[in-house]
């Protein structure tokens, strides 16, 4: 299964990074004649609203959304961790960091995503644009995962293999990074993989305030905005495409995360 | 005894041909009214509230667009437009009975002028620094005197629902078709026939139907999909996509009732004081780039593309809805990129590889910005930044919320160009005044000048003040061509369509008219009946 699930990954990922020759057309050629188009020879997914080639830019979006989704999701996860780890170090750091992790999962971070694009140049290249999009999603998405991740912390310092570990002499940094962080990977992989998804959607949602990936380039997220429309999914079946390779490149991402756990 | 029968089925078979009394019609308005006070609507909810509960002295038809005379029987301008004597009809009371008079106009005319009120419909009406003068000549004449001549004066009455100066229940007693009888705050608001309304249908008073229910729906999916489920007898401003699910499922009576008065506009930041670089402000500044610009946009695409066929490309400030004011000699900007190519050479940009550059060597790159959320105009925006890379032209659209784009384009002026749409509730010219002159507030390329930055605005302003001061509607109407000349030359916005009236109804729902003006569907709800449904 793991194999099977890499070797799509890698397909997927391969696909994308070889768009330039594998698309029949470039993500932004407008096809004016055959908008909302079937699903025909020429165009495998049919065109969107404008009359793009859809699977031309599934590939593209791809590129975007497989490299920024995980890439913010790694940010936040690593984030987490690492303020778990701190926040498990001692009383006063747990209540500083706890009180902290609180205050970010109750502000409304939507006024900061906000005034980051007011602040962005008009004439940003596009995919600055995404990458300041995708890197405050991950830069402040570490408060869910950090108090999942000291929860989990806390039950393995009251454990016996760190009760052994310190009685051998195992302080600090090395107790993190040997006995606590390998037993946390799981519980890491598993956030990681919830976040992807999350920040594909949350990056179609950003869309609506201006914040998502701009047009032309088109990304899994911009591309998820077509299934707004119940209707159109049932008469045309092929805008669901994009939550298909979705669905699938999360479970790949699993099963072969999870494979991997178990050969830990 | 045969004969007897047969009459009776004739009479049963007449009866049955005739609109039928009593019913609900259900349908939605985007938000609840902040005021039921007539004189404070200031919303296309609260403007529809008023129009199904307020009596107005005249009715401006949403289909003919002519006056037609309502609690004034008649009524008659001075020449120099300064006063209107209106002759009331007699024998009119309130929803709870008062009788109206001539003191009633008087009163609503008071209260609508009140500066501590702020009516939106009483600021349409002053004119100068003295106040309006109500003189009840009888009880059932009066006359308005205005301290200044104001061009189109009548229509504007369209929007005064007369309050009455007696009646304990004051502004809730109407003389409109229905009453207020249930506000549940965010839900719906369930009016009632007003059992004293002057119109019969010859016999019985109207309305035909017996209750209005508005239920109040933001979401335009959910109303979509209440109207689907038999919860709703109308939809109205519908988009393309809507609309061809409703045609596609064939189960309601539908109509594309023409262009509508609103539209999509871009325009140039020509603010002289904007934080852009003064090559950008040179371009501009060109009437040759803005031209090109125009005519390296295919409206036609846009039209059919984003909205299906269901809209007209835009040609100046009025669509061809605007039946009287629409200046039919002028026809849209035709997609040309040869004309486009040979307006921006003459200004010295050249093609490099591909890419637009000024005559100084800058790449000709800029951004339009638009409000988020709305799909139709990031497509138009995504449409438009194809159509001028044909020229080299980088476009970048870039989306934002609201609040941020009205901050820009009112405030910092930090951007280069603009996509909105245009809304136009007046036919009137005169309710576009601060969008025409210089030194209007939503003056959209640059607004609040002390004086006008150019020649050709300092003209639009003194055919605007000249159209606004004259009482002959032909002299206007040739002043007001010019303007709309002036701004299809110098193309300052650039009017890229006008959407169709799109609206459906249930098929038991009859008499419908549909007519581009709002409220588009139940302008005549006084007349319209349902048939089949208790």
């Amino acid at each position: 299964m793991r194999k099977a699930a890499v070797i799509l990954l890698a397909a997927v990922f391969a696909l994308s990074l070889l768009a330039d020759f594998v698309a029949p057309y470039s993500y932004a050629t407008q096809f004016r004649d055959a908008p909302n188009g079937a699903a025909s020879r020429s165009h495998p997914l049919g065109t969107d609203a404008l009359g793009r080639d859809r699977f031309s830019r599934l590939l593209y979006g791809a590129r975007v959304s497989l490299l920024l989704a995980p890439s913010a999701a790694l940010v936040s996860v690593v984030l987490a961790l690492v303020i778990a780890l701190l926040a498990a170090s001692s009383g006063w750091c747990e209540r500083l960091l706890l009180a902290a992790a609180d205050l970010f999962l109750s502000l409304p971070w939507i006024f900061l995503l906000l005034a980051a694009r007011a602040l962005l140049p008009l004439n940003a290249p596009s995919l600055a644009a995404a990458l300041v999009s995708f890197g405050l999603l991950g830069a402040l998405g570490w408060a869910g995962p950090s108090r999942v991740m000291l929860a989990a912390l806390k039950q393995h310092l009251g454990s016996d293999f760190v009760l052994l570990a310190r009685a051998s002499g195992c302080r600090g940094t090395r107790l993190a990074l040997v006995h606590l962080a390998p037993n946390l990977i799981p519980l890491v992989s598993a956030q990681f993989l919830i976040a992807i998804p999350a920040y594909l959607l949350a990056e179609a949602n950003l869309g609506l305030l201006g914040l998502g990936v701009p047009e032309p380039l088109p990304s899994w997220g911009s591309l998820l905005r077509e299934l707004e429309s119940v209707p159109a999914m049932i008469t045309h079946p092929w805008v669901l495409a994009p939550a298909v390779i979705l669905i699938l490149v999360v479970a790949c991402l699993y099963w072969a995360v999870s494979a991997d756990k178990h050969n830990v | 005894m045969r004969s007897a029968a047969l009459f009776f089925l004739v009479a049963l078979n007449a009866a049955g041909s005739g609109p039928q009394w009593g019913g609900e019609l259900r349908f939605c308005i985007r938000s609840q009214p902040r005021s039921l006070h007539p004189a404070l609507a200031d919303s296309e909810s609260a403007e529809t509230f008023r129009y199904l509960t307020g009596g107005v002295l005249i009715r401006v038809n949403r289909v003919t667009q002519e006056i037609e005379p309502e609690l004034a029987a008649s009524w008659n301008v001075s020449k120099d437009g300064r006063s209107i004597v209106f002759h009331l009809r007699t024998g009119v009371c309130f929803s709870d009975g008062t009788p109206f008079s001539a003191d009633d106009v008087a009163y609503t005319m008071q209260v609508l002028m009140d500066p501590n009120l702020h009516s939106p419909a009483g600021d349409s009406f002053r004119s100068g620094s003295a106040p309006i003068q109500t003189i009840v000549r009888d009880k059932s004449t009066v006359e308005i005197r205005f301290p200044e001549p104001i061009a189109g004066a009548l229509r504007l009455f369209d929007q005064v629902a007369i309050l009455s100066r007696n009646s304990p229940l004051h502004e809730a007693a109407v003389l409109g078709p229905f009453r207020l009888a249930e506000l549940k705050a965010g839900s719906y608001l369930q009016l009632t026939r007003n059992p004293n309304y002057w119109k019969t249908d010859g016999v019985r008073r109207l309305p035909y139907l017996d209750a209005v229910r508005l239920k109040i729906q933001q979401n335009r999916e959910l109303e979509l999909l209440r109207f689907e489920r038999g919860e709703l007898d109308l939809l109205s401003g519908m988009d393309a996509e809507q609309f061809a699910r409703i045609v596609s499922r064939g189960k309601a009576w539908f109509r594309d009732a023409g262009p509508a008065l609103e539209g999509e506009i871009l325009w140039f930041n020509l603010n002289p004081s904007a934080p852009l670089p003064d090559y950008e402000k040179r371009w501009f500044a060109s009437r040759n780039f803005r031209r090109a610009i125009s005519h390296a946009i295919r409206r036609e695409d846009l039209c059919r593309v984003i909205y299906e066929g269901h809209a007209q490309a835009g040609v100046g400030p009025f669509s061809a809805a605007n039946r009287f004011w629409f200046n039919q000699k002028l026809k849209p900007h035709a997609f040309d990129l040869r004309r486009a190519q040979e307006l921006l050479a003459a200004d010295g940009f050249r093609k490099e590889g591909g890419t637009l550059r000024d005559s100084a060597g800058h790449i000709v790159e800029f951004s339009v910005i638009t409000n988020s959320g709305n799909r139709a105009r990031e497509r138009a925006a995504a449409m438009i930044q194809q159509d001028l890379a044909a020229l080299g032209i980088r476009l970048n659209v870039v989306t934002l919320d609201f609040p941020a784009l009205v901050q820009r384009i009112t405030g910092t002026f930090r951007y280069e160009t603009c996509l909105l749409g245009l809304v136009n509730v007046d036919l009137d010219p005169n309710g576009q005044m601060n969008v025409w002159l210089s030194s209007g507030a939503h003056h959209p390329w640059n607004p609040n000048q002390t004086s006008p930055a150019t020649t050709w605005e300092a003209e639009i302003d003194r055919l605007m003040r000249a159209q606004a001061a004259n009482m002959d509607p032909g002299r206007r109407k040739t002043l007001f061509d010019r303007v709309q000349e002036i701004v299809w030359e110098e193309a300052p916005v650039l009017y890229l369509l006008n959407m169709n009236a799109l609206v459906a109804a249930s098929p038991a729902l009859h008499n419908l008219a549909p007519a581009v003006l709002r409220p588009q569907l139940v302008w005549n709800v006084d007349r319209l009946y349902l048939e089949g449904r208790p």
